[in-house]
Formats: C-alpha cells, sequence, structure tokens
C-alpha cells in the first residue's frame, strides 16, 4: 500500500492508543519477502564480528612487534623541535597554513569541513544509487567527495613526507639538515602583480583581486544555473545557493594551492582586516 | 557424554537465571538469544541474508567500534600508572615502558588502535559515502556520523598530550595556537583584539586555562580524553545505532 494511502486510512491520532505494530511502507525489509532472505543473526552476523575482532586483535596484535609508542625528550617550552609537526590526521590543515592565513587554515576551513560534510545528505537531491557501489548513477556527488578527500589526504602526504625544515619544501633526496635559503621564494599578493604589470595604484591592483574572488564566487554560482538548469530546478534555489558555496569554496582551495606552488601568490583578496 | 554435560549447564538453575533461554541451537532460542541479551539486542533477531555480505560493509564500522572498545579497555588499564602532573607525567610513561608488566604492551595498544580508529573512521564514512547510505531516510545518522568522526579526533588529539614529551608539547602548543586565530573571539583572529579579547580571555586561554601549554592544560585535556569525550562517544554512538536499527540498514535487497 502506498504510504500516502495508508495515512489516509489510518490516520495518526494523538488521541488513540497504539499497540507494538507498526505501519510499514511497501518497501520495507520484511514486506512481502520470502522467508528464505533472511537468517538468524545467531550465528551468522555474530560470527562474523568475532572474526572481524580476531582479525583486528591479531593485526594489531603484529604491528606492535614492529612499531612502538613513541616517547621523545621531556617535554621543553624553551627548545622547539624544527620542523613542528601535529599528529599525522592533522597534517593536511597544517599543511593549509603555507597556502591560507591561520584563521582561514586553522579555524573557518575546518569548520566549513565540518558543517559541509553535516549538511552533505541534505544537498544530494538525487535518490539514486542507495545500498550499493556505483559511480554512473551518481557522478557528481562522488567526484565531489572524492575531490575533497584527495585534498584531505594529498596535504597530509605533503605534510608527512615532503616538509623539512622550517616547513619548507623537501624532496627525500635533498639534505634534511641544511636549511633552505627562504629568500629565494618570494610571495606576492596578487595586487601587486597587477601594479607591475598595468602600471595601475596599489587601490586599483586590490580592486582587481577583489573583483577576481568575488567574480569566481559569482560567476561560478550564476553559470551552472544557466548551464544546467534541470540540476538547480531539482534542487532549489536555496540548496541550491548553499551547495554552490561550499563546492566553490572547496575549489577555491585547491585554486590557491595551484596559485601558490606554481606563481608564489600569497593573497587574493587583500582588506584592511582579512586576507585570503 | 558432552552432550550430557552441556545438558546439565543448559538446565541448571544458575544458568536460567542468567540467560532465561535454551543453548541457541534452534530458531527459537536463536531469536531469545539476541533479543533477552542487553548487549546483542542492538541486533536484530534476524538480518537480510545480502545484508552479511563483507563485499558491501567491509565490515569497517563494525571495526571502528571493536577499536573504540580495545581502547576503552587499555586506556583504563593505564589509567592506573597515570598521573596527570606534568611533574611526574613524563616518568609514568617512562614506567610504562620499561618497568610496569605490560606496560609496553598496553601503550602500544591505545597508540595504535587510536590510530586505526581514526583511520578506520574515514574509511567508514568513504564507504557510507559511496553506498549513497547517508540518503533519506538516513540524512541524521549521517550527521550523527559526522559528530563521531570530529570527537574521534579530538579524543585522539587530547590524548597526544598526556605522555608529557615533546612531540605531545608542541603539536598540542600548534594547535591550540590555531585557536587563538578563531574570528571574532581569539586574541590573534580577525576582530579579536577590536572586541576585547586578549591573550587572557580569549578562546585560547578558555581551552588550555592558561596562556601556555602548562599544567591546567594537563588537567583539562586529560579529564576531557579519559572522562568527557569518551562518554560523549558512547552517547553518540548509541543514537548511531539506534538510528540504524529504526530505519533500516541500507544493504541491497
Ligand atoms: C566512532 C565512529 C563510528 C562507529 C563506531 C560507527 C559504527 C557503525 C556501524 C557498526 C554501522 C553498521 C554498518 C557498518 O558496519 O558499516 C554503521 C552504519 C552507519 N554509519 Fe557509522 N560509525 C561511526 C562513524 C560514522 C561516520 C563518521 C559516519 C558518516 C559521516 C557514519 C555514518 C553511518 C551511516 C549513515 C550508517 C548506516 C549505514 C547503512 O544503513 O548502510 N558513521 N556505523
Amino acid at each position: 500500500m502506498d504510504e500516502k494511502v495508508t495515512r489516509e486510512i489510518f490516520p495518526r491520532d494523538s488521541r488513540k492508543s497504539y499497540g507494538l505494530v507498526e505501519l510499514m511502507k511497501k518497501t520495507a525489509p520484511i514486506v512481502k519477502k520470502e522467508p528464505e532472505d533472511t537468517v538468524y543473526v545467531w550465528p551468522n552476523l555474530l560470527m562474523i564480528e568475532i572474526i572481524c575482532a580476531i582479525l583486528v586483535t591479531v593485526g594489531l596484535m603484529v604491528l606492535i612487534q614492529f612499531e612502538h609508542a613513541p616517547l621523545r625528550s621531556l617535554a621543553d617550552p624553551s627548545t622547539t623541535p624544527n620542523p613542528m609537526r601535529a599528529p599525522w590526521y592533522f597534517l593536511g590543515l597544517q599543511e593549509l597554513l603555507v597556502y591560507f592565513d591561520p584563521w582561514y587554515a586553522g579555524v573557518v576551513l575546518p569548520g566549513m569541513i565540518i558543517v559541509g560534510l553535516m549538511l552533505f545528505p541534505y544537498l544530494d537531491v538525487n535518490p539514486k544509487g542507495v545500498g550499493y557501489y556505483t559511480y554512473s548513477e551518481r557522478k557528481f556527488a562522488v567526484f565531489n567527495y572524492s575531490f575533497g578527500f584527495a585534498i584531505w589526504w594529498i596535504t597530509i602526504i605533503i605534510g608527512t613526507y615532503l616538509r623539512g625544515l622550517d616547513w619548507q619544501w623537501y624532496w627525500p633526496w635533498s639534505n634534511h639538515l641544511e636549511h633552505m635559503n627562504p629568500a629565494l621564494v618570494t610571495l606576492v599578493p596578487l595586487h601587486l602583480i597587477f601594479v607591475n604589470w598595468f602600471h595601475v595604484s596599489e587601490g586599483v591592483g586590490k580592486l582587481f583581486g577583489d573583483i577576481i574572488f568575488i567574480g569566481y564566487f559569482a560567476l561560478g554560482t550564476i553559470i551552472p544555473m544557466i548551464v544546467w538548469k534541470p540540476m538547480y530546478k531539482a534542487m532549489g534555489l536555496w540548496r541550491y545557493l548553499t551547495f554552490s558555496f561550499f563546492f566553490l569554496s572547496m575549489m577555491g582551495v585547491a585554486l590557491k594551492i595551484v596559485l601558490r606552488l606554481l606563481f608564489n601568490i600569497k593573497y587574493v583578496l587583500v582588506t584592511p582586516w582579512i586576507n585570503i | 557424554m558432552l552432550q550430557k554435560i552441556k545438558n546439565e549447564i543448559v538446565e541448571s538453575q544458575i544458568f536460567k537465571s542468567v540467560f532465561r533461554h535454551g543453548y541457541p541451537d534452534n530458531d527459537l532460542d536463536r531469536a531469545y538469544a539476541i533479543f533477552s541479551s542487553v548487549f546483542l539486542h542492538i541486533h536484530p533477531v534476524k538480518v537480510r541474508r545480502s545484508a552479511l555480505r563483507m563485499r558491501y560493509t567491509f565490515c569497517l564500522g563494525g571495526i571502528t567500534l571493536f577499536l573504540f572498545i580495545i581502547l576503552a579497555v587499555t586506556g583504563i588499564w593505564l589509567m592506573f600508572y597515570y598521573t596527570p602532573y606534568t611533574g611526574l607525567a613524563y616518568r609514568n610513561i617512562k614506567d610504562l615502558q620499561f618497568v610496569i608488566f605490560g606496560g609496553n604492551l598496553m601503550r602500544d595498544l591505545h597508540r595504535f588502535a587510536a590510530h586505526g580508529m581514526v583511520l578506520f573512521v574515514w574509511l567508514h564514512m568513504t564507504r557510507v559515502f559511496l553506498t549513497g547510505a547517508y540518503k533519506a531516510p538516513r540524512e541524521f545518522n549521517w550527521v550523527v556520523g559526522v559528530v563521531l568522526l570530529v570527537n574521534t579526533l579530538v579524543l585522539s588529539w587530547t590524548g597526544y598530550l598526556l605522555p608529557w614529551d615533546q612531540l605531545a608539547y608542541w603539536a598540542v602548543t600548534v594547535g591550540a595556537k590555531m585557536a587563538s586565530y578563531t574570528p571574532l573571539i581569539g586574541q590573534n583572529g580577525p576582530w579579536g583584539p577590536q572586541l576585547g579579547f586578549l591573550p587572557t580571555n580569549d578562546i585560547m586561554f578558555m581551552l588550555l586555562g592558561g596562556t601556555v601549554v602548562g599544567q591546567n592544560a594537563l588537567i583539562r585535556f586529560y579529564v576531557l580524553h579519559c572522562v568527557v569525550l569518551p562518554l560523549v562517544v558512547t552517547v553518540f554512538l548509541a543514537v548511531h545505532f539506534w538510528r540504524i536499527r529504526k530505519d533500516g540498514f541500507s544493504g541491497p535487497l
């Protein structure tokens, strides 16, 4: 029976008392299923769980034969280790400090990752692909997740293996004991490049930067609205705007990494209060 | 002979008072075994055969849970030997390494199970994502999951300080410094100073109980790591599992 029809015939009413019998949607697992389709949890599922637990225990036991929990010298506030590394699972965020100011890389961005993850189920309107692995039926969603996941892991790998003294870039074959000359890399805010190229004043250069920054978000929001109308229609305005904001921010992180690594650009948006 | 001993046990008053059902070798007792046990009743009595397919969940959620249990057990064991005092903490860990029987074993297990939990919680999230298991009606359980993910990371991070060695001290110093850059409420964040936040009253001060990582920070991290956060994780896990039962498992039909 259709959910709606069920509700019409049996309206929910707080004045009635209900037993433990629940009205099920027709897709509920056990309805209209052969009894052979289900098996008892004892022993079928419990056995799998026990085997998993044993395997994990064995894995851990083997691991700790080769590797021990580290313990360095006693904490000493007067000697700062160089480089100073966060635990590996935060190295991605620490690596982002190279590309953004701390208020953004260390606070706002992690906050946005958490909120963005939480909102994802409410922004994804594609009903397909529940209960099985598929790429073709939900390409865009999978792309989004994989992209974010990739940035997270790539920055962790960079932070773990490619950073050395003073958090400079060290290849595995570079001499890790020798300080890099920081003067080799000069970082410039984007607006100074405009000042150089077009011989405009600093104020106008900053304006260019602001326009690029705002234009990126504005065009990034408006163009897909027109080009992929069905997607926009399916999502509705607010859902689309929220999604677009998070999506463009994520892409922005990748863009900024490229701008910084290849062109030594420090900031795109420069204001008296914050720089991005 | 064995059969007789088994019957003796299963029919005894003690066994009956504890389990209230026979040995689960028939369907009725198998059902009872699950729903009359506080530990097992988290499961349904029966599941769809296809939900058991290893290639669907890869057991990732279950492994995360198991690692959490290992962490709780080894963690409580470690608590017997650890004092959250800057003058003792480091020596306690040294004792665990060199003096106390089983100290290394427990400490290594605790450390690597923690790394493992962080890793597996990500893998589990990825599996949930790739199977679309976060879609209606399971959106909220995904949100609960994200809370668990964040808590797992913070748990790991607060535990990092406790050995009070150079690694611990500086990793937490970097992390706490980040808090001081929080916009509006951090001493170094945009609009922080303008709103009156100084090193002695901003969010980092609140986190550390001081301006630097010291005794107050250690006791804060200790209480968070050993009491508050494990409790929070446990409560959210209860919700997480409750919701899986109520919303149904997403597995293939
Ligand atoms: C402490 C961490 C966590 C534990 C111990 C845990 C445990 C579990 C377990 C045992 C299951 C049953 C199925 C399976 O094994 O895959 C499950 C399902 C689920 N988990 Fe988690 N989980 C955790 C974190 C998360 C996170 C971070 C997310 C997502 C952001 C999440 C979202 C879900 C969802 C939506 C389901 C239902 C899956 C379905 O119906 O197919 N969980 N969890």
